[in-house]
């Protein structure tokens, strides 16, 4: 009972960092029907950039605002810089750009920063919790409590505010957004900059995990895959909530499975993404979309 | 004194084909204009002309300014609010959520509370599916829908694309009311293009008669109206 207890927070934890990526994954799918590929490299170049100004002597807290900051600017101007020439292009070749984005950030990392693991530190303190005989890791429950506070201000900006009704608006119908006045290009990049700002936040919560390099987030990218599909591209909500699902199943796959263990667990992401796309294509939250032909 | 809108050879094309030929109209402040015509006649494209929708040329004056060639969203924050073809729901989102979008571009916000409650008072079946999804409204409920959204944005004109567009008699009669009403009340004044000639030609004080991209006609809605080739052609009688 007390390793299940843990598996599942721990599951959760991983789950929510997932759910973060995800969403970042889903707030640009909706916005401009693009899976952005480079999101999770934006992810680790974001989390390198906090890791170098802690190793300035800036502390934390510090480091993690600068970071969101930079993250935010960062990909707005990638999508005006870059996303804004091709929108009008194939999705094939939008997403080539995705792709070269990714290879680039990865190597651009790798060529700066080395491809040296390298520890990460958690800002959470390192004594177990215990509750009862269960013990929790503190980072696990920090982590956790990070992702629920981010995504309970998203919530809000996008319910409550006029600058997220309005994102709302110029992603479902760019075309209206016009005329009630909504400069629909702006939304658009204001979207990728939320995007990488979760993104930044997910990386800096699962860098103390998995150590800090390059290629850290290309697993994380794949169960933010699952975690999307499963809950459905086309619902935010359903996206995290697929992340925390993903993060869960893993790990109780993980412990009870034997031949599981830990190095099948990647593939359970790809099985769960098969099963999906073979029961529920739209996912358990996401509407099916129909296109005219 | 000038009218509010006023267009000067106005041209558009659409690729190569040009689909609108040295039009010449004009609003008044306060006024009703109906532009008339078959499908295909420009009709649409002149509203998007108006608008910054499709590349034009000539002179399109707002106020005595010249507004050619400026962005639609620029164009929503001089009072110009466009109901346009299609209605242009935001199917997603809640019947408020729409209505509060049409303030976005508003300069004061304060009083978008009170302009909901009037706007409420015009279109009481608004009030009664404000929490539904847009998607979810009658077709001729979305096109009061879309009237709202314009009007909130507190417009000096408005302009309503085929109002009349699949709706049945008495809901059409209902909504070209309200449009009446809005436009003595609130003194907006309205550019309406229309299929449905004796409809519009009741509401509207001036009118002008567009065939493939060109005016072939344009007066006082009486005149218009008695004209023999138009009764024959678009009134049925």
């Amino acid at each position: 009972m007390e390793i299940f207890l843990q598996q599942v927070v721990s599951g959760l934890a991983t789950g929510g960092i997932y759910g973060s990526l995800a969403l970042s994954l889903v707030m640009i799918y909706q916005a401009t029907d693009v899976v952005n590929f480079a999101q999770g490299e934006m992810a680790m170049f974001s989390t390198y950039l906090a890791w170098s100004l802690m190793n300035h002597g800036l502390s934390y807290w510090l480091a993690f605002a600068l970071t969101v900051t930079v993250a935010f600017v960062g990909g707005l101007a990638i999508q005006r810089l870059i996303m804004r020439p091709v929108e009008n292009a194939p999705i094939l070749t939008i997403v080539i750009v995705t792709l070269g984005l990714l290879v680039i950030f990865n190597s651009v990392a790798g060529w700066i920063y080395s491809y040296i693991i390298q520890p990460f530190p958690s800002p959470f303190p390192t004594t177990a919790i215990r509750v009862g005989s269960v013990v929790f890791g503190p980072h696990d429950l920090g982590a956790i409590g990070v992702t629920l506070v981010l995504l309970i201000l998203l919530y809000v900006f996008f319910r409550f505010t006029s600058l997220g009704l309005a994102m709302r608006a110029a992603a479902q119908n760019p075309a209206s957004s016009r005329l009630v006045g909504i400069r629909v290009g702006w939304m658009l990049a204001l979207g990728w900059g939320l995007a990488a700002l979760v993104g930044a936040v997910a990386g800096m919560m699962v860098a103390p995990v998995i150590f800090l390099e390059p290629n850290m987030m290309s697993g994380i990218l794949i169960y933010a895959f699952a975690s999307a599909t499963l809950g459905g591209f086309t619902s935010p909500g359903g996206a995290v909530l697929g992340g925390f699902l993903v993060g869960v199943i893993e790990n109780l796959a993980g412990t009870y499975i034997s031949f599981i263990g830990t190095d099948l667990k990647l593939t359970v992401a790809l099985v769960l993404i098969i099963l999906v796309l073979l029961v529920k294509p739209s996912g358990l939250f996401g509407r099916a979309v129909v296109r005219p032909v | 004194m000038p009218p509010l809108l006023e267009a000067l050879g106005l041209e558009a094309r659409y690729g190569w084909t040009k689909v609108l030929h040295d039009l010449r109209f004009s609003v008044e402040e306060g006024g009703i204009t109906t532009i008339l015509g078959a499908n295909g006649a420009g009709k649409t494209t002149t509203l998007r002309a108006v608008c910054g929708m499709v590349k034009t040329a000539g002179e399109i004056r707002f106020d005595g300014r010249r507004i050619d060639g400026k962005a639609t969203e620029d164009l929503v924050r001089l009072g110009i609010a466009h109901a346009p073809e299609g209605r242009g729901t935001f199917v997603g989102l809640t019947v408020e959520e729409n209505l509060r979008l049409g303030a976005y571009a508003r300069k004061t916000k304060a009083s978008i509370a009170d302009d909901l409650d009037r706007i409420y008072q015009y279109f009481p079946v608004l009030l009664e599916r404000r929490r539904q999804l847009g998607g979810t409204l009658s077709g001729g409920e979305q096109q009061m829908l879309a009237i709202a959204r314009a009007l909130i944005l507190r417009p000096r004109l408005l302009l309503l694309d085929e109002p009349s567009l699949g709706l049945a008699p008495l809901v059409v009669r209902e909504i070209f009311r309200i449009v009446r009403t809005i436009n003595k009340e609130q003194g907006v004044s309205v550019l309406l293009v229309e299929q449905n000639a004796s409809m519009a030609l009741r509401l509207a004080d001036h009118a002008y008669l567009l065939e493939t991209g060109h005016v072939v006609m344009s007066g006082p809605s009486t005149e218009v109206g008695k004209d023999d080739s138009v009764r024959r052609a678009y009134l049925g009688y």
